[in-house]
């Protein structure tokens, strides 16, 4: 019994990561400017970092939550570099 | 629906807490997001993925290590840092994008910012302390 | 040799912990963690001096409950959204901190904060930007910011 509720809230988390990366990703695409494409692209790192450590949880197997970490530090490094480039980038001093 | 075979071991009651914590994660974060894909402004919409980023990460972290440590499967240090790992940069990128959206508003004249605060022009050329 | 100690034996330990314990992953996080402390060392960071460390754990449970609890604020304005009327907004915070190491911290406990989110801090005028999903009274917030956090900050980082 317990073990059919957890296989359920585990395709639950999934269902739920997958539905929060498209709004994400909509997001992306509706923009309507830069910081928020940037700010959209930065949560789509954080849930597909949640994401597939549900997947490492599913199939007991390591390496999913490597991938998550790195993941993690490229998002990381990814939105501060795209941060640094709309604060110096485009707008004149 | 298949169950999940490498789990068989687990006691009833570990299964229920890893349920409710996985429930909670993924929920609060599909919630973040959802507020992050309907507030109408940038400026409250950078509220929204720190939902995503503080109990949604913290509940699934929680999850998974009531799950490998009651399994005892491997030890828990990707959690851990997992969890620390998005805790401590989450803020940086924020502030970094607040930052950032607050120095383009200004730069257009937009009237919904406030402005740039008296004062700094002249500190430039002075040592910064809390930047 | 070794500027900071205790950074390198715990990347020693990250190390080991992520890799497994052998001779050969010992002597390689040893290699990594003397490189990293020496890179640590080139940027020259300003050390912390934390008179009251012991008051770390209760600032730490204060900004957890916290968190916790505006998540749930936070939860139910979106998810009830259009229904009942938020009304966000920007607020002036005077500061008396000065201490660099806690005004980092400080940004991080309000930015992590579902519902705040620091923007910029002055350092001429003192005065740090916030904005506040759930605006209801500006001279509450900078009250609540004042002696929920501040005070205990400066208390930690004398």
């Amino acid at each position: 019994m317990s073990h059919t509720i957890l296989a359920w809230s585990v395709t639950i988390a999934q269902v739920f990561l997958a539905i929060a990366m498209a709004l994400a990703a909509l997001r992306m695409f509706r923009g309507p400017r830069a910081q928020d494409r940037v700010l959209a692209l930065d949560t789509l790192y954080v849930n597909s970092m949640l994401l597939l450590m549900v997947f490492g949880m599913r199939t007991g197997r390591v390496i999913y939550f490597e991938a998550s970490l790195v993941i993690g530090m490229l998002g990381f490094v990814a939105t501060v570099a795209l941060a640094k480039f709309l604060m110096r980038g485009e707008v004149i001093e | 629906m298949s169950v999940i075979e490498h789990a068989d071991d687990l006691p009833a009651w570990a299964a229920l807490a890893v349920s409710f914590f996985l429930v909670v994660g993924a929920g609060l974060t599909l919630i973040g997001t959802i507020g992050f894909a309907r507030l109408p402004s940038f400026y409250e919409r950078i509220h929204a993925p720190t939902l995503g980023t503080s109990w949604g990460t913290g509940g699934i972290v929680m999850a998974s290590m009531i799950f490998f440590t009651v399994l005892a499967t491997r030890p828990v240090v990707h959690e851990i840092l997992i969890g620390i790992f998005v805790t401590v940069t989450t803020p940086v990128t924020l502030m970094l994008l607040a930052r950032a959206a607050l120095h383009r508003d200004r730069a257009e004249g937009n009237p919904e910012v406030p402005a740039e605060a008296p004062l700094t022009r002249e500190a430039e050329g002075q040592p910064a302390a809390g930047e | 040799m070794l500027p900071y100690p205790l950074l390198s034996a715990s990347l020693v330990i990250m190390w080991l912990a992520l890799n497994g314990f052998t001779l050969g992953h010992l002597i390689l996080g040893c290699i990594v963690s003397v490189f990293a402390s020496w890179g640590m060392a080139a940027l020259r960071p300003v050390k912390p001096h934390l008179p009251k460390w012991y008051l770390l754990p209760k600032l730490i449970g204060i900004v957890l409950y916290d968190i916790l609890r505006s998540n749930l604020a936070v939860a139910s304005i979106l998810i009830t959204g259009g229904r009942r009327k938020h009304k966000s907004g920007f607020i002036t915070v005077p500061l008396d901190l000065e201490n660099p190491t806690a005004l980092a911290v400080l940004a991080v406990v309000i930015t992590s904060t579902p519902g705040t989110a620091w923007l910029e801090y002055n350092s001429l005028s003192k005065t740090v930007l916030i904005h506040v999903l759930d605006l209801v009274d500006e001279a509450e917030w900078q009250v609540l910011i004042k002696t929920r956090y501040e005070a205990l900050l400066m208390e930690i980082f004398k």
